[in-house]
């Protein structure tokens, strides 16, 4: 039964992390790890600047390899669950500024899968329409984001990997990309966010300093 | 199969970096017999030789592109997630980077070939040698791009990588046009060309996946 599957069922365990230490050149961020993901849940990871919420993610994302400890995406191999069943959202966007909106937005669907449909459902829910003829590198910060954004609404995986998802939007379309979220994780999904400023969404909080 | 339409387009938006490395090509090529004074003769010998480190140099040019700016906009995260394997991505940028790149070198490589002396009828082989050659120049240069990312002048790094790997080609390459201009057949020649861009095709994509993912972490 793969992830996909079992998101429809409820509550069930997405992603649990064990024992993880991850360092940075000499410096440890963080020893011995341990927290769970269930489906219908968003996560935000807190912490001061440079505790290693970026670098956490990228580990959740197969990015960075840890110096101990393990990831695991519910029964699914992990390679198989990053490939299939997770998005991912950085800091940078993953668009090209000499292209057009509409051919970036089309690429990144097809590159991670989407179904039929799913391109216009994304560009209607996000209001993309009178962006996709321009080019990405017209767009403002927050339009780009929202135009990253539709990769996770244009193609269905479960598990939403997202650092600073908010950062470079306007209040309205952060509490749009709140109501998102909430839309998600009650189909079963579940995020993990890194984040300063509070998350639109009922969310749990775990602190990455803490454990220090 | 997206990825590589992708990369083509990509290759050839923004600036024409493909005509800007023929453009290069021909520019170094006059520029030889120029410097080595107007006397065609002396120029013969070395012809072959010229033509290809020329093309070598030309075809690192766009290499910098390849992944780097990739990392730089997130891009190469996004491709780490997709249904392929990085192994995979990375012989599919490669295989771009010659159509983009390598193709319209070795549409030009006849024209230099012959601006330096070599006789018009080795014309079709300088073309087929710079075709085949110019594969092996993006495979490994898809690996010396891999290599330097993320470092601070990537793109001299690249250069000072990846041209080292480069003299077998050069030096089959140069020695199929000098065979022909003798009379021999350049058939041994063209035999090692191949056999290094089957070399660098089984090396590139394992050892460019792994740098890529370095890079990430």
């Amino acid at each position: 039964m793969g992830i996909e599957r079992r998101s429809q069922l409820g509550m069930c365990l997405m992603i649990a992390v064990d024992g993880l230490t991850l360092s940075r050149g000499e410096r440890v961020l963080f020893r011995d790890l341990s927290f769970s993901a269930v489906s219908g849940e968003v996560l935000a990871l807190t912490g001061a600047n440079g505790a290693g919420k970026t670098s956490l993610l990228r580990a959740l994302a197969g990015f960075l390899r840890p110096d101990a400890g393990t990831v695991a995406f519910a029964d699914v191999d992990p390679a198989e669950a990053r490939t299939k069943h997770l998005h991912w959202l950085g800091h940078l966007d993953g668009l090209k500024g000499a292209r057009r909106a509409r051919e970036e937005l089309a690429f990144q669907a097809q590159w991670l899968g989407a179904g039929a449909g799913g391109v216009a459902a994304a560009v209607d829910v996000l209001a993309l329409e009178p962006l996709l003829d321009l080019e990405v590198r017209k767009l403002s910060a927050g339009q780009r984001r929202r135009l990253a954004f539709a990769r996770l609404i244009a193609v269905q995986r479960p598990i939403w990997l997202l650092d600073e998802p908010l950062s470079p939007l306007d209040a309205r379309w952060r509490a749009a990309l709140g109501l998102l979220m909430q839309a998600h994780v009650e189909r079963g999904g579940t995020i993990i966010a890194a984040v300063h400023d509070p998350l639109p969404v009922a969310h749990r909080s775990l602190d990455i300093g803490a454990g220090r | 199969m997206i990825l590589w339409r992708r990369e083509l387009s990509l290759a050839w938006a923004g600036g024409g970096g493909p005509l800007l490395a023929c453009g290069f090509f021909l520019c170094l090529t006059v520029l030889v017999p120029l410097a080595a004074g107007g006397d065609p003769a002396g120029l013969k010998p070395v012809a072959g030789g010229v033509a290809w480190v020329a093309l070598a140099v030309s075809s690192i040019l766009s290499l910098e592109r390849l992944f780097e700016r990739d990392f730089e906009d997130g891009t190469l995260d996004l491709i780490a997630l997709g249904p392929v394997p990085l192994e995979l991505a990375v012989i599919a940028k490669a295989k771009a980077q010659w159509l983009a790149v390598g193709w319209p070198l070795a549409v030009t490589a006849p024209v230099a070939a012959i601006t330096l002396g070599l006789p018009p009828s080795l014309a079709p082989l300088a073309a087929l040698a710079a075709l085949i050659g110019g594969l092996g120049f993006a495979l490994t240069g898809a690996l010396g791009a891999a290599l330097a990312l993320g470092s601070k002048r990537g793109g001299l790094l690249i250069a000072v990588v990846v041209l080292p790997l480069f003299i077998p080609p050069v030096v089959f390459g140069a020695g199929a046009l000098e065979r022909a201009a003798n009379g021999l057949s350049p058939a041994p020649a063209l035999a090692f060309l191949v056999a290094y861009v089957l070399f660098a095709g089984l090396i590139t994509p394992f050892a460019g996946a792994a740098a890529i993912r370095n890079a990430q972490g």
